[in-house]
């Protein structure tokens, strides 16, 4: 018994007592790794002009192409099957999310803990930022960073990492202030042991639990953000297709009864992130415990 | 409590001006402001004429004081679109977008709260439980793509309300809203729900944790013990104590919602600043963007510096633990 | 002392249904009270003594209710009323005083406010006039300069004006029953012994009956005229403060007389009762008490000790004094 207990058994253990919780994860998966392969699995490369055909544009669900392709979820304006279609703007959504993510990690996980443990006015300054930062809702500021620098994928990235820095940092300045007062910190200060060792040897690795939280709900998040400016036109660019972009383009046929352009990538995109959520949920629940233990 | 606004509203003063430092800097110093300001179809003539209203000539300190000068006298560029000064243009946009951004409030208000009261009341109950439920897919599901699909089901499918546009304007006492006349308000009723969507959720959990806090509470078995109605304990004791919170995030979320418009306007085609601002972008109307920004930024202090002082009205331990400094 | 008992608690049974079990958080307690008479209820916490007193006032939320016995207040069953019939009882012939006085008064009212509402539940009482009965009640529990401080806050009192306060709540509708539950526990000594005082002068005046609730033996020794000890939902003891203070029957009262400090002479060692409470989910068989009891034997384990006697009760097959 003593030798299977490791943390991370305990945690898929606990992890597994919540069956929609696994469920979910599951889904997630799936979809996460569809997207990835969409190259391979998909019916058509949907970006590839040649093989479209204007002719087969607005097919309903489950009619066939001139070239017996079925369209199962039907076709857009220009003939794309939506199957494809959603695969490539999934793994679109996907990377973005995911690259921002790790970078928004990274600088608030560098902010909150140069916070944490310099405190003083360095915490005062950096928690100051983070506090206004935040009284501004996420989808002004990237409007207004969109607005000045313009659009393109690693624009929409750094606005993603602008946007959500401050989530992380916040979290991980609340969670090294506990580590940093408990007794085997003040132990290792008193070995001397370098305060870098300190850091990023017994403080950082505390702090990750509350950031895995954070980090899945974020990455919800800026999905459904970076849809919501595809939508508006001014996330990602027409040659990088997202979900967003699909739906946005489906908004114009939606007044004449053709619905499955926009509705297919809603569903996608409302699945994953119900998904992830329900995810980020049954962590929390099995993450904070173990935090006060 | 005048110690207390005082300090507030230095407080709000100086986020204000942190503001306009880095609206300045991002438009100034990143950006090219002959491009920003100036549009690219000026002759020489106009190009000199607003170097020198902005004082690009001058040193970058002088520069910001001049964009402090002209925008507090509310001179922020024209519209190159429009060619109407930029704040006039914003301003004719804004009673559009607060309209519906206090309609979407209402609307949260008016669903959340008795829904999360019941649900806080009765948790176990059947109804609670698909309250609740609903409340998780009003956070999960993307306010465009719910708009998209409002248009579907009540504009196309059944065309009960209209899709796009604002609608007929009544007048009643000196002012202009759609709430006024019938078309108007069928035209408000999809874009306002569409926008309280989210925050009829946020209310509906925020309200039932409230509920859920305060009713095993021994200040609530004592109100029993005097012999009140239950009515007069859930209504008076209870509610008093939950609105706290409540009217402090709802306040708070009026910004959010303003921000937010953006999305329902351009779906709806609601012409209120939101749309202007996409529009405007779009267009690389910069000016506009500008004076959108700094706009939004004093709305959103004013609507925190409100809040506050609600908040202190409202609880009176945060009142008097203050005066009392 | 011959009148008709105020109250009599015939065998209530009080139950919480969990998800490990039922608990029997009060099992077959018995006593009555009478006009102008204090009793005393005394027990550790967990004993069931602050759920006796919530089943008198039809207070026992769910998962808890009432499932036996009679509570009958002026020869009425509260365990039979309905819900409107109980509000117009409590705070109006019932009343009850919380442990905390902190928690008790809400913090976003007026004192003014949760006064006159208190007044006029019960009746048909304008404003003005209830707004003078209750500045009447708290120039009657010692609170100086009563019409300003009814325009208060309850964080603008200390604990010990707070508990006060809600002792004039509970006098408002001048109740014939007052139901306080360790209303002392959390004040300090000092302020303790004047609520004490004054909460006994005011039951004596008005000859109200009143139950009160503690874990603290030497509160009661000098306030009741009756009292019960309770252990594990059930009366263990019972009888006049002087005959159970000086002749304990119980072992357990014994306990609980020796653990008193001040009637211990200077040096000698405060005797402790071995052991903890058992988890009322999961009691010994016999006599809940056996585990920690220096006489226990056979008879204990094999089944519960019957009470003995009427007026003065014990539940023990080996009384430390002959009960009759």
């Amino acid at each position: 018994m003593a030798d299977l207990d490791t943390p991370f058994r305990r945690f898929v253990a606990d992890f597994r007592e919540d069956k929609v919780a696994v469920g979910a994860a599951v889904l997630f998966v799936a979809i996460f790794a569809a997207a990835m392969a969409c190259a391979y699995i998909s019916p058509q490369n949907p970006y590839d002009l040649r093989q479209l055909d204007i002719m087969d544009g607005k097919m309903p669900p489950g009619k066939a192409s001139m070239d017996g392709l079925v369209f199962w979820l039907g076709s857009d304006g220009q003939g794309r099957d939506m199957v494809s279609a959603i695969l490539y703007g999934l793994r679109t959504s996907f990377l973005v999310a995911v690259t921002s993510g790790f970078i928004a990690a990274a600088v608030g996980t560098a902010v909150g803990l140069a916070a944490a443990y310099y405190g003083g006015w360095v915490d005062t300054l950096l928690m100051r930022t983070v506090d206004i930062k935040l009284s501004f809702p996420a989808i002004l500021i990237a409007l207004v960073l969109l607005a000045v620098f313009g659009q393109g994928t690693g624009k929409i990235v750094v606005a993603l990492v602008v946007i959500q820095w401050a989530y992380y940092a916040r979290t991980v300045r609340a969670s090294a202030l506990v580590e940093r007062r408990k007794e085997y910190v003040e132990a290792a200060q008193c070995l001397a042991l370098p305060q870098r060792r300190i850091l990023f040897r017994h403080i950082l690795p505390n702090c990750l639990p509350p950031l895995i939280v954070v980090g899945t709900i974020q990455i919800a998040n800026s999905i459904a953000l970076e849809a919501t400016l595809s939508f508006l036109g001014v996330g990602l660019p027409i040659t990088e297709p997202s979900l967003g972009l699909l739906i946005a383009n489906g908004f114009e046929y939606i007044l004449s009864g053709v619905y499955w352009i926009s509705f297919f990538p809603g569903v996608a995109l409302l699945v994953t992130i119900v998904s992830i959520n329900l995810v980020g949920d049954r962590l929390r629940d099995v993450l904070n415990p173990r935090l006060q233990k | 409590m005048s110690v207390f606004i005082i300090r507030r509203l230095s407080q709000s003063a100086l986020v204000l001006l942190i503001m306009s430092l880095l609206v300045f800097f991002g438009v100034f110093a990143i950006g090219d402001p002959i491009e920003i300001f100036i549009a690219a179809d000026a002759d020489q003539a106009e190009r000199e004429r607003a170097i020198a209203a902005l004082g690009l000539d001058k040193p970058i300190w002088l520069q910001y004081f001049y964009f402090l000068a002209n925008a507090l006298g509310g001179d922020l560029g024209r519209s190159f679109v429009f060619n109407i000064p930029a704040i006039d243009l914003i301003l004719l946009r804004l009673p559009a977008t607060l309209e519906l951004a206090f309609c979407a409030v209402f609307l949260s208000v008016a669903f959340g709260i008795p829904l999360g009261m019941y649900a806080g009341y009765r948790p176990d109950s059947r109804a609670a439980k698909t309250i609740m439920a609903t409340s998780i897919a009003g956070f999960s599901l993307p306010t465009f793509w719910v708009g998209l699909m409002m248009i579907l089901v009540f504009a196309v499918e059944l065309g009960w309300l209209p899709a796009s546009g604002r609608g007929e304007l009544g007048t009643f006492l000196g002012i202009q809203s759609s709430l006024f006349t019938l078309n108007g308000l069928a035209h408000l009723a999809l874009p306002a729900l569409n926008l309280a969507l989210f925050n009829i959720s946020l209310v509906i959990r925020l309200t039932r944790a409230g509920m859920r806090e305060n009713m095993p509470m021994d200040y609530v078995k004592f109100a029993r013990a005097k012999g009140l109605t239950q009515r007069r304990v859930v209504f008076v004791h209870v509610m008093k104590n939950i609105m706290i919170p409540v009217v402090t995030v709802i306040g708070l979320e009026i910004g959010q919602v303003i921000a937010f418009a953006v999305v329902t306007e351009t779906i709806f085609a609601w012409p209120g600043m939101g749309k202007l601002i996409i529009d405007s972008i779009n267009n690389l109307d910069r000016p506009v963007i500008v004076a959108y920004l700094l706009i939004i930024v004093l709305m959103f202090i004013v609507i925190n510096l409100v809040v506050d002082v609600l908040y202190s009205v409202l609880d009176p331990r945060v009142r008097l633990s203050d005066t009392g400094k | 002392m011959t009148n008709e008992a105020t109250l009599r608690v015939e065998n209530l049974q009080t139950h919480f249904d969990t998800k490990a079990g039922t608990v029997r958080a009060v099992d077959g307690v018995s006593f009555d009270v009478r006009q102008g008479q204090i009793l005393g209820l005394v027990g550790e916490s967990g004993s069931g003594k602050s759920v006796t007193g919530f089943s008198i006032m039809g207070l026992v939320d769910p998962p808890g209710r009432i499932a036996g016995g009679r509570v009958l207040f002026q020869g009425r069953d509260i365990a039979k009323m309905g819900e409107e019939e109980l509000r117009q009882l409590r705070g109006n012939r019932i009343a009850m005083i919380f442990q905390d006085p902190m928690m008790t008064l809400n913090p976003v009212l007026k004192v003014e406010t949760q006064m006159i509402e208190a007044v006029q539940a019960h009746g048909n009482v304008d404003r003005k006039t209830a707004w003078t009965r209750a500045r009447d009640a708290l120039g009657q529990v010692g609170i100086p300069s009563p019409e300003e401080r009814l325009n208060s806050y309850p964080h603008q009192f200390s604990g010990g004006m707070r508990q006060r306060v809600a002792i004039a709540i509970a006098l408002l509708n001048k109740p014939d029953l007052i139901v306080a539950d360790e209303p002392t526990t959390a004040l300090d000594v000092t302020i303790q012994g004047q609520i004490l005082y004054e909460v006994q002068k005011l039951a004596r005046e008005t000859r109200t009956a009143l139950i009160w609730i503690t874990h603290d033996l030497s509160v009661v020794a000098s306030l009741a005229d009756e009292i019960c000890v309770m252990y594990a939902g059930r009366i263990v003891e019972r009888g006049s403060v002087d005959q159970v203070l000086d002749a304990p029957a119980h072992p357990y009262t014994a306990g609980l007389i020796g653990s008193v400090p001040s009637r211990n002479v200077k040096g000698t060692k405060l005797v402790q009762i071995p052991g903890v409470m058992p988890s009322m989910l999961n009691l010994p068989s016999g006599c809940a008490f056996r585990l920690r009891c220096t006489h226990a034997d056979a008879t204990c384990e094999a089944s519960a000790p019957p009470a003995s006697g009427d007026a003065r009760q014990v539940r023990c097959f080996h009384p430390l004094t002959a009960v009759a």
